[in-house]
């Protein structure tokens, strides 16, 4: 373990990592600010003009200045509809994280400190679900449900299911390296004295066990923040996730795809550069916090 | 031996995973369509309609349904796509070798580069090149997919319009019926793009693996053992070390599968490539039951059935390798 101190001066020393930090502040504190800052509201029909769409950015010719990055086919500034969809995208990727370790914790402490037969069932539904790949799965799942649904109904659920299917998908990863701490901890001494006194296993697991397994959950959870965000991408895009007049990064470059082959690159362009910034800066803070926190896990392989 | 043990206790989990899967897929069709509609539209009388129910035998209970479903699956037969109105395998199966072209051309191009790249950076991992090539790969990780697709439509196909940036091309029917877009130029043409996409996200991938698997071989005993008798260190690193880099490499590829299969869905997608992918997901946008169904059938078979061979391969060929199921 490291001290807060130790922590924050390894963190000022690292341009890296305070790069990517002020990076990922900058992003948060734009998409919170969105309803004040950005020039227009893209899910108010009051404040979109369709005589505006497919306008190019302000210094291109024929662009506008109401319009820094340009518009979109229906008239909504890429630039507004960017502030809004990115805070979508990042509350996905916060919610299914959410989800995933809620679900990972619990099934790694009982896993971990139940052992036997639990244990074992546990862990080999990890490894399959963790064979079969989360984009499958959420593609499989979400093609069902808005089958299901119909287009409207399903429009409106998006973002639940989104979540829900990201949360699920990927609850092997904290379940794993919840278990792996709490085989360790188990052993020692202070958790032996918990149960001489009578505490009951819950409170043994929760109380006691669950604070000292927190540090790797904080380092994977900053890099599950990120594949949520590329996860939900991937699905908008494929049509399967956010609606257009509620978009997501994904959903919107999705809805600019088809007018690159009609020159209005910007459409995509830029939603494009902003999920990857997101996402870059994300990993490479995460990856700071693995190699400062805990050199000894691996991302990606375990 | 055990081995025989071994590779029945593997088979029969192979059976249960797909009995699974195809519950899945019988409760999709019990949830999602009536066949009935499908079949007969509005104009039928609700006693009519109740009579049909029962003669078809939509009335039993659930189990007796499955039963029946799964008997269908076995013999080949997973319905009629309401849209096609033909076999929803038949549908499937015709656009296998697109999808199975692309895959392959991906295969060649990703094994062609990430082999001789992470080789080289197990070799001299100190070396700029290995930096530049190990820093890129972290960026090529980063990158989602589509949008590498989109770039390349972007720079090749609008900017540039060097390559075509959608569909298959012309192609050549082989005496078996197998369409392949192999042997014309513009069906090489038009495999390009979508191939560069798919290729771009196993690469990293990889190459990182293997550079790992090739320094921990090149950090064994019998290769220093090598260095000591004075062999050419060509000979140490692609005759010793790399031998043996390739079976770990090929378990954990083939693992990857499922991975691939999702992302030939989004590939197809940008590049509207005729394949497996792209029809599943136009299957969705029509509702289309019995083909989503059928997709996730033939997928589930082609995963499991690459599972099971890459978990034999590995326990036969690898003697170091304990068997799980012949240990009393």
């Amino acid at each position: 373990m490291l001290s807060a101190r130790a922590f924050t001066r390894r963190f000022f020393g690292d341009p890296t990592a305070v790069g990517a930090f002020v990076i990922v502040a900058a992003v948060v504190a734009m998409v919170v600010s969105a309803p004040w800052l950005a020039p227009q509201n893209p899910y108010d029909p009051l404040q979109i003009d369709i005589m505006d769409s497919e306008m190019p950015p302000s210094w291109v010719a024929g662009g506008d200045e109401r319009f820094l990055l340009g518009t979109d086919a229906q008239g909504r500034g890429v630039l507004s509809t960017i502030m809004y969809g990115t805070g979508v995208s990042l509350l996905i990727g916060f919610g299914a994280v959410v989800v995933q370790a809620f679900i990972g914790i619990s099934l790694g402490l009982i896993a971990g400190y139940r052992g036997g037969w639990i244990d074992a069932f546990l862990m080999r539904l990890a490894d399959i679900q963790l064979s079969i790949s989360t984009l499958m799965l959420a593609i499989i799942a979400l093609a069902v449900f808005s089958a299901a649904f119909g287009p409207e109904a399903y429009a409106k659920l998006a973002i639940f299911m989104l979540i829900a299917v990201i949360g699920i998908a990927e609850w092997p990863r904290f379940a794993r390296t919840v278990r792996a701490s709490v085989l360790a901890e188990k052993k020692k001494e202070y958790v032996d004295a918990a149960r001489v006194i009578g505490l009951s296993p819950g409170t043994i697991m929760r109380r006691h066990i669950l604070p000292n397994t927190m540090t790797p959950v904080l380092v994977i959870s900053t890099i599950q923040v990120a594949e949520a965000i590329v996860t939900e991408a991937a699905l908008s895009f494929l049509g399967l996730g956010m609606p257009v007049n509620r978009p997501s990064l994904g959903a919107l470059i999705r809805s600019g795809f088809e007018f690159i082959f009609s020159g209005s690159w910007w459409i995509t362009l830029f939603p494009a550069i902003m999920l990857m910034l997101l996402i870059l800066s994300i990993n490479l803070l995460g990856d700071f916090m693995r190699d400062t926190l805990n050199p000894k896990l691996r991302r990606g392989d375990e | 031996m055990h081995i025989l043990a071994f590779l029945i206790r593997r088979l029969f989990q192979a059976v249960i995973v797909m009995l699974i899967i195809s519950i899945i897929g019988f409760s999709i069709q019990d949830q999602l369509g009536d066949p009935l509609r499908e079949l007969v539209g509005q104009a039928v009388s609700v006693a009519e309609r109740e009579a049909l129910r029962d003669r078809m035998g939509l009335n039993d209970p659930f189990w007796t349904q499955y039963l029946r479903f799964l008997g269908n699956a076995v013999e080949g037969d997973l319905g009629t796509s309401y849209f096609f109105k033909k076999p929803a395998l038949k549908v499937i199966l015709a656009k296998f070798p697109a999808t199975f072209e692309l895959v392959l051309g991906a295969t060649f191009l990703f094994l062609s580069i990430s082999i001789p790249g992470g080789v080289y950076c197990a070799i001299r991992p100190r070396s700029w090149l290995a930096r530049f090539i190990m820093g890129g790969s972290i960026i090529g990780l980063s990158v989602p997919i589509f949008l590498t697709a989109i770039f390349l439509i972007w720079i090749f196909a609008v900017e540039l319009g060097v390559m075509p940036s959608f569909g298959r091309g012309e192609t050549v029917t082989m005496p078996w019926g197998w369409r392949t877009g192999f042997l014309t130029r513009d069906g090489l043409l038009h495999l390009v793009l979508p191939s560069i996409t798919l290729a771009s996200i196993m690469l990293p991938l990889f190459l990182r693996l293997i550079r790992a698997e090739m320094m921990e071989a090149l950090g064994t005993e019998y290769v220093r053992f090598a260095w000591a008798k004075g062999l050419a260190p060509r000979r140490i690193w692609f005759v010793h070390a790399f031998r043996n880099t390739l079976l770990p490499v090929v378990t954990i590829g083939g693992l990857q599968i499922g991975t691939l299969i999702a992302y030939t869905i989004l590939t197809e997608t940008v590049f509207q490539w005729p394949g497996m992918g792209f029809l599943f997901l136009e299957a969705v946008n029509r509702v289309d039951t019995p083909l989503i169904i059928a997709y996730i059938i033939v997928v589930g078979l082609i995963f499991v059935v690459v599972n099971t061979i890459v978990d034999l391969v590995y326990t036969l060929i690898n003697p170091m390798v304990k068997l799980p199921g012949a240990q009393g």
